[in-house]
């Protein structure tokens, strides 16, 4: 296993079950209840001097030789709260730290909103605050303010996560689509699929031989690691709900290029393609949570792969094409066959197949 | 992947676009009758390999596509009443009603659901005794045994609160609706393999023997299309028109028995709608008189339902090989999968959608 991510399943809840084995309203009223949420389950897992404070906000120091920052949010509401590989609480903060990455900064702060169903098991929230505890701790992040709020039973889907990052950019240059120059190599930092599997896996309780486990990782090593060995990036993508297909689309039509990628060199998990098979999926739009691609000069792309496949993150990370010129906003893969076809953003959701 | 790979081989897939190249002498027309066969071919670029004299067009395999709007608008409207839980295959939910589709009616609180097999709805309907669900069945010979079981099954446990609306049609009346159309121009076919799997084959063979046109049962890799192909280049170049079986890790002459005897348990031949191309006599399957009492159509009172298609849908044509998706006026402008004017832009087996998909920008 090249990534074994930590999750709070094994966490023993430190406020007593018998007292409130759920959350109730006055949970997020602000009285004693709140405090007791913050003082039993938040400060504790998150603990560093600013959260400490207990003020409205943040303050944090920044590193002097750095005046460029990125800054970023998502939110969370992934069904089901808990899949092989992660939860909710993982990738609400794994997620904000790889759009940081992207960005070609260093994650530096967290800040958190957690909106809660009334009803939602406490047993379950320290589970998730856990998991986030230790997400951060592997990603190099603080989680340094926050905010919880409790809405009434049946208007939120157990617990709903916002995280916003901020991060010190450590690329020379601005990473955008725009910096995406004919001739650049593609590179992918691992194989496509496993997240968007292991969801629908447990989400429609398909059973397969194996447990497929979500991809979910924290990204800024390696994209760091790119920087570190004077690797001049030019664009860099996490790929999520659209997958690789969709993230190619964006940045092409951005970028106004035209892409060529290949088929055959797309690392894609045994099974992973298998159950894409069964349901009639591509695994071209199957989302991920710890993959990205990146846009790197010709010259430089073997040594940036190399640099990837050192970490533990990227032992399958490849190049799977180039940018050519011409026809603007396309992005076209060479079949296993051999024949050429177009790659295009999906309409909406991909949907099982009948037979 | 085993099984797979194999069949996805690009050396083997050069040789027989070469073996292709060398004996075709004349042009010919060969239509795929499967939805699943046409997106390989569009998404593997297949016709690209083939040379110029042969031409693919595509057929009215699937399943989502031929579903008439009338039976939608059922659909939608079973779907909509308080106590049902509606469940259907995935790519049903995006097909366009006369003003909404199912996903529409999840959106504005009817519970339909995704469900991977009938028999997922009938265990729905164990589990929720005081609610009414609603399996929607449709489908080819392909999918109409798992089906049948359900219904079976829900009259053996005596379950009262599931039914189906049925929308199960057939082949071969439908190959041969096509071949009766003054302007076809098909001159081979190759056949379904799912479909094949369950019905075998028998039933082609007077259709290729009336009509004088090769049938080749053809599975869905690349390869196995491309093998089709070829053999039935090979009979129509040699003035042969017989039943062959490219995909015989999968068939047998006679088919699946206890698929087909479960299917003849529970459903009869009827006639059928079908979308842009209107009645056609003995094609599709509906309910026994014994299993009535599952129909849905009549436990909800929709029955008498009508819905006319959109004028301007040329889906009829396309799904009998007429015309091809990009000939449509309103292809990739007026129609396209966020706003379509017809089923086959939407099914992930859908002709259009595979053309808008992987071709758009080369049309």
């Amino acid at each position: 296993m090249e990534f074994e991510p930590k999750t709070g399943a094994e966490f023993v809840c430190p406020i007593p079950i018998e007292q409130y084995p759920a959350v109730v309203m006055a949970h997020g009223g602000g009285g004693k209840l709140t405090n007791q949420l913050l003082e039993k389950i938040f400060l504790p897992a998150f603990g560093n001097a600013m959260l400490d404070a207990r003020h409205d906000g943040a303050h944090v120091q920044l590193p002097r030789d750095r005046d460029r920052l990125a800054f970023t949010t998502d939110s969370y509401v992934v069904h089901p709260l808990f899949f092989p590989g992660g939860d909710i609480g993982t990738l609400a903060v794994y997620g904000t730290v790889n759009d940081l990455a992207m960005c070609g900064a260093r994650p530096l702060f967290l800040s958190a909103g957690f909106i809660i169903e009334e009803g939602l098991p406490i047993d379950t929230l320290c589970r998730i605050v856990q998991s986030m505890a230790l997400a951060a701790k592997q990603a190099g992040v603080q989680l340094v303010t926050g905010d919880t709020k409790v809405v009434d039973r049946g208007k939120g889907d157990g617990i709903f996560i916002n995280t916003a990052g901020i991060g010190v950019v450590e690329s020379a240059r601005m990473i955008s689509p725009a910096g995406v120059r004919p001739g650049d190599s593609i590179l992918l930092s691992g194989d496509i699929g496993r997240h968007g599997i292991a969801i629908m896996a447990v989400r429609e309780e398909l059973e397969f031989e194996s447990t497929i486990a979500s991809d979910c990782a924290p990204l800024s090593g390696m994209v760091l690691d790119l920087f570190a060995a004077g690797i001049d990036v030019h664009c860099l993508r996490d790929l999520t709900r659209g997958g690789l297909a969709s993230a190619l689309v964006e940045i092409a039509d951005t970028a106004h290029l035209h892409f060529e990628i290949d088929e055959t060199v797309i690392p894609v998990l045994e099974e992973v393609r298998a159950a894409c098979e069964i349901l009639g999926f591509d695994p071209l739009y199957v989302a991920n949570e710890g993959r990205f691609i990146g846009f790197i000069p010709p010259g430089e792309a073997e040594r940036a792969l190399q640099r990837m496949r050192s970490h533990p993150l990227g032992r399958r990370a490849c190049i799977i094409g180039t940018v050519a010129g011409d026809t603007p906003g396309l992005v076209t893969m060479r079949s296993s066959i051999g024949a050429t076809r177009i790659v295009d953003m999906l309409s909406g959701e991909q949907l099982p197949r009948i037979c | 992947m085993r099984f797979i790979d194999e069949y996805r081989d690009a050396r083997v897939a050069q040789l027989y676009a070469r073996a292709l190249e060398r004996i075709t002498t004349k042009s010919w027309t060969i239509m795929e009758v499967c939805g699943g066969q046409t997106h390989s071919i569009v998404k593997f670029g297949i016709d690209e390999l083939l040379p110029p004299g042969v031409t693919l067009v595509h057929g009215p395999g699937c399943p989502v596509c031929v579903t008439p709007l009338e039976l939608v608008e059922k659909a939608i409207e079973i779907a909509s009443i308080p106590n049902v839980i509606f469940c259907s295959f995935g790519d049903m939910l995006r097909v366009p009603g006369r003003s909404k589709d199912l996903l529409a009616v999840k959106a504005a609180g009817g519970d339909v659901r995704i469900v991977y097999s009938p028999l997922d709805a009938l265990k729905l309907a164990v589990e929720n005794p005081q609610r009414e669900v609603v399996f929607f069945a449709v489908g080819f010979e392909t999918t109409a045994p798992a089906n049948a079981m359900a219904v079976f099954q829900a009259s053996v446990q005596n379950v009262r609160n599931f039914s189906l609306l049925t929308s199960h049609v057939l082949v071969p009346p439908a190959l041969k609706a096509i071949l009766a159309l003054p302007d076809t121009r098909v001159q081979g076919f190759l056949a379904a393999g799912h479909v094949c799997s369950v019905m075998g084959y028998k039933e082609y063979e007077p259709i290729a023997r009336k009509h004088r046109v090769p049938i080749v049962v053809t599975g869905f890799e690349p390869l196995d299309i491309l093998q089709g192909i070829y053999m039935c280049i090979q009979q129509l170049e040699k003035g042969l028109a017989v039943v062959e079986n490219q995909y015989s890790r999968s068939v047998r002459r006679e088919g699946n028995l206890p698929a087909q005897q479960i299917i003849r348990e529970v459903f009869c031949i009827v006639p059928r709608k079908w979308r842009g191309v209107g009645e056609i006599p003995q094609s599709g399957l509906g309910l026994q008189q014994k299993y009535a009492v599952f129909d849905a159509e009549t436990r909800f009172g929709i029955a008498h339902l009508t819905a006319d298609e959109p004028s301007e849908c040329i889906s009829g044509s396309i799904l009998q090989g007429i015309r091809k998706p990009h000939e449509c006026p309103a292809f990739g402008t007026r129609c396209a999968p966020e706003h379509p004017l017809g089923a086959t832009m939407v099914s992930s087996e859908g002709a259009c959608a595979a053309y808008y998909q992987y071709r758009k920008r080369k049309i």
